[in-house]
């Protein structure tokens, strides 16, 4: 193994990771709209609930099989590029797995299959199970992955074996009942909502903006404009709560975070931080006193330990070495993600508050940009989530106990990784882009396209002729 | 229960979802391989597609939960295969990931063009996974380098030997003849003929290969190095491929879709008594192979796991069995009966 292998499979790890991120939050989320408007036209029998169910319900598949397709690569590569990882953490994080694969992935696939070819062919009843049952499963899925990455970030339920050398369970529970994955969750689970609310509010508006299939889109966008602030909400204070227990479980990342230097008490928050090339120095930087503290530990005068401190405790516990993330793209990527989280929260408040006030909030000057734009922001916040708290674990694969050089795998040569790493950006490239071009073509199309199975049963748009 | 029973337990456990993956799956793919050339108006390839479109999604799970229960229960089984197939598992990724998109994507635009290309590309990404899968299995039987860390040696041509494309091939012939008999059973009027008399051609094929694949597997000696005797397996499953021969002239379209069925599932059970208890067998030193007893995870795991996938499994073979009763009717080329 050297140094290349490992930093190509962090590259590929990193790329194929954030890229199937980019839709699981949306089939979440969008799943329980789905679900909850399919089952409003059960109720009523509103045709207006069965065209919002089938549009929305059109993209949630688009959306879909881009995320299927690229979840596959994820639980391969675990054993294709860190095969040091599986075999120390087998016991423990295949579990999880393996439980996702039988619970989640079997509903999720089983139940959407019945959905798609199941209307007029199974009774009304059983194909909006369906669409619960799959909505179920996708969040299902994510519970217990994350569950797994919870055990990376905060081991839990194990001891070292002293003669393999392996960690090995000892407490089913307690890996399942992880603070750490259920602060995760809490935090995913919510902003998956988020997600499809904003996209919701966006594609909405721009129906809206021209006038078209206004009950569809009125409703929906109010319908969004609602769970969207509640789960901005929530997934602040998930947000929040997990910054506390960082505080305690992960003090280095809390700090690298921070770009927390000397430890305090009270800490400052750090408004604005320049640190030079190498992302380790501070050289400048604006601060407010004591908030830090209170981001910790809710209180405005405990003490906050700094990552000098810090690296010099590593280094007495585990070896010489670096224990320091790269500060430049913690710090960076959190305040990215805070701020945007914050801009949610405002823009679905706002949005909420202006359905509530105005019959014909479609007419206000911020509708013809701001739901639109605000599209944008999810995916942002959840990029920029992602690489700081995987960035954050650094050096640790497992924090505590396995360094990520140690886990990868010793077999692979730079050519088979280049290989790789240019086949997978070469395909998943590709796909971003048909993939988008199909949920534009389908958003601006609108409900009537999506209203038939299939574009050959009714021509509904230019060019379908065939 | 004793370490070593849940050892031999998740062998057995894991050998059934393979099993159920070649099984299910194998149409699958059989049916991707088949579509441009059995289906030759856009009418004729929908109808093709639709005979799978519920189901596939849900059989390729299978191979989601062999992998990840290969993970659970044998973590250097798992770490030593993947990393050490890399690249061929990197082309069976690719090839999934192509099929999967392109059963949603293909309906979603009228262009003879672009549903051309995604028809190729279900092709493509049926084609490869079929190939890798013999011949990552083949090779399994035969014996890859493996040093005394369990790590692989070899690359990518190390498994393109004969022994490993041999058995590419025969899995690609049966699991078209497998295809091709599901959609005879699947599909109405001329198409149903079609792949009726595709099947008819497919099997002399599949039967020479896979004839030449247990002479080699005999004369080599790879039959000879696990603990268990397949007993009547493997000639059991000679023999029932043989009789599908006679079925699919007969027109007895059940009988031949399970006689395939039949064989690829004491293929398996031959493959799996063949290894126990190796896992990974090392052709450099016997002593290096990997087993169930050197490979597996903890005790505790293994009895957390077994509990789970005791209450589990069951669950998901009745749903899973459910929805192919479901949508068991034949599919026409109606347009209006049509989803993708």
């Amino acid at each position: 193994m050297d140094s290349t292998t490992l930093l190509l499979s962090r590259w590929q790890f990193g790329l194929t990771t954030v890229f199937h991120w980019l839709f699981v939050p949306l089939t979440l989320g969008l799943g329980w709209f789905v679900a909850y408007m399919q089952t409003r036209y059960y109720q009523t029998r509103d045709e207006t609930y069965r065209k919002m169910a089938k549009f929305w319900g059109k993209l949630y598949l688009i959306n879909f099989a881009v995320g299927v397709v690229t979840g596959i690569v994820q639980e391969f590569q675990f054993g294709m590029n860190w095969s040091g990882y599986s075999r120390f953490v087998g016991d423990i994080f295949g579990a999880p797995l393996a439980i996702e694969a039988l619970l989640a992935f079997f509903m999720e696939s089983t139940f959407l299959g019945v959905w798609i070819f199941g209307e007029g062919r199974v009774p009304e009843k059983v194909h909006l199970a369906s669409i619960w049952l799959a909505a179920l499963g996708s969040n299902l899925s994510a519970i217990w992955i994350l569950i797994a990455n919870g055990w990376m970030q905060h081991p839990v339920g194990y001891v070292i074996n002293e003669v393999t050398g392996r960690a090995e369970m000892t407490d089913f529970f307690a890996v399942i009942g992880n603070p750490k994955a259920w602060i995760f969750i809490w935090h995913t689970l919510a902003d998956g909502f988020a997600m499809a609310s904003f996209i919701i509010m966006g594609i909405s508006a721009w129906h809206l903006l021209r006038k078209q299939y206004v009950d569809v889109y009125k409703r929906s966008f109010q319908m969004a404009a609602l769970v969207g602030t509640i789960a901005s909400v929530l997934v602040f204070l998930g947000g929040h709560t997990m910054g506390q227990y960082m505080y305690e479980s992960q003090p280095m990342k809390f700090a690298a975070i921070e770009a927390h230097w000397e430890t305090s008490a009270p800490a400052d928050f750090s408004i604005l931080t320049i640190g030079d090339l190498s992302g380790k120095r501070e050289v400048w930087s604006i601060r407010f006193p004591a908030v830090l503290s209170f981001l910790a530990c809710n209180n405005f005068s405990c003490e906050v330990k700094g990552v000098n401190e810090l690296q010099a405790e590593y280094e007495a516990k585990y070896g010489p070495g670096d224990y320091i993330p790269l500060m430049v793209v913690t710090y960076w990527t959190f305040r990215i993600m805070m701020t945007i989280g914050f801009i949610m929260i405002a823009v679905a408040a706002w949005a909420l508050y202006e359905t509530l006030r105005k019959p014909d909030f479609e007419n206000a000057k911020w509708f013809k940009w701001l739901p639109f734009w605000a599209i944008s922001l999810p995916y942002l916040a959840n990029i920029s989530g992602w690489v700081l708290t995987e960035m954050g674990r650094q050096p640790w694969i497992v924090y505590g106990l396995l360094k990520v050089q140690d886990a990868v795998s010793p077999n692979l040569t730079p050519l088979e990784l280049w290989i790789s790493l240019i086949g997978y950006t070469a395909i998943y490239g590709t796909l971003a882009v048909v993939m988008f071009g199909l949920m534009k073509k389908y958003a601006t199309a609108g409900p009537d396209l999506a209203m038939h199975e299939s574009v050959d049963v009714a021509p509904a748009f230019a060019g379908a002729d065939d | 229960m004793s370490h070593q029973t849940l050892q031999t337990i998740w062998f057995i456990l894991i050998a059934i979802l393979w099993i159920g993956f070649f099984f299910l799956e194998g149409f699958d793919f059989g049916v991707g391989m088949l579509l441009p050339f059995l289906g030759k108006t856009d009418e004729e390839r929908r109808a093709i597609i639709n005979t799978i479109g519920s189901v596939w999604d849900g059989n390729e799970v299978w191979l989601l939960t062999a992998g990840g229960a290969t993970f659970a229960a044998f973590p250097h089984w798992y770490a030593t295969m993947f990393s050490g197939f890399y690249l061929a598992l990197f082309l069976l990724l690719v090839g999934l990931i192509l099929r999967g998109v392109s059963f949603e994507y293909r309906s979603k635009n009228p262009d003879p063009k672009w549903r051309n290309r995604f028809d190729w590309m279900i092709f493509t990404g049926s084609l490869l996974p079929s190939v890798l899968l013999g011949t990552a299995f083949a090779n399994l039987l035969r014996g890859v380098p493996i040093d005394q860390s369990m790590t692989y040696t070899g690359n990518l041509f190390t498994l393109l030997n004969p022994y490993g494309l041999l058995g590419g091939l025969t899995t690609t012939a049966v699991f078209l003849l497998h295809g091709a008999n599901f959609l005879s059973l699947k599909l109405d009027g001329k198409l149903r003929e079609e792949a009726r008399a595709a099947a008819g051609k497919i099997w002399g094929v599949a039967v020479v290969l896979y004839i030449l694949l247990a002479i080699f597997t005999y004369i080599s000696g790879y039959w000879a190095r696990g603990m268990v005797n397949p007993g009547i397996a493997p000639i059991t499953a000679l023999v029932v491929l043989l009789a599908a021969g006679y079925t699919i002239r007969q027109k007895m379209e059940g009988w031949s879709f399970a006689l395939v069925a039949l064989n690829i599932v004491l293929t398996q059970v031959t493959f799996f008594s063949l290894m126990f208890p190796n896992v990974m067998i090392s052709s450099l030193n016997p002593a290096w192979n990997l087993t169930i007893y050197n490979a597996s995870s903890s005790q505790y795991t293994l009895t957390v796991m077994s509990i789970v996938a005791l209450i589990f499994v069951p669950i998901v073979l009745a749903y899973q069995g459910w929805t192919y009763y479901m949508f068991r009717k034949r599919i026409s080329t109606d347009k209006k009966s049509l989803v993708y």
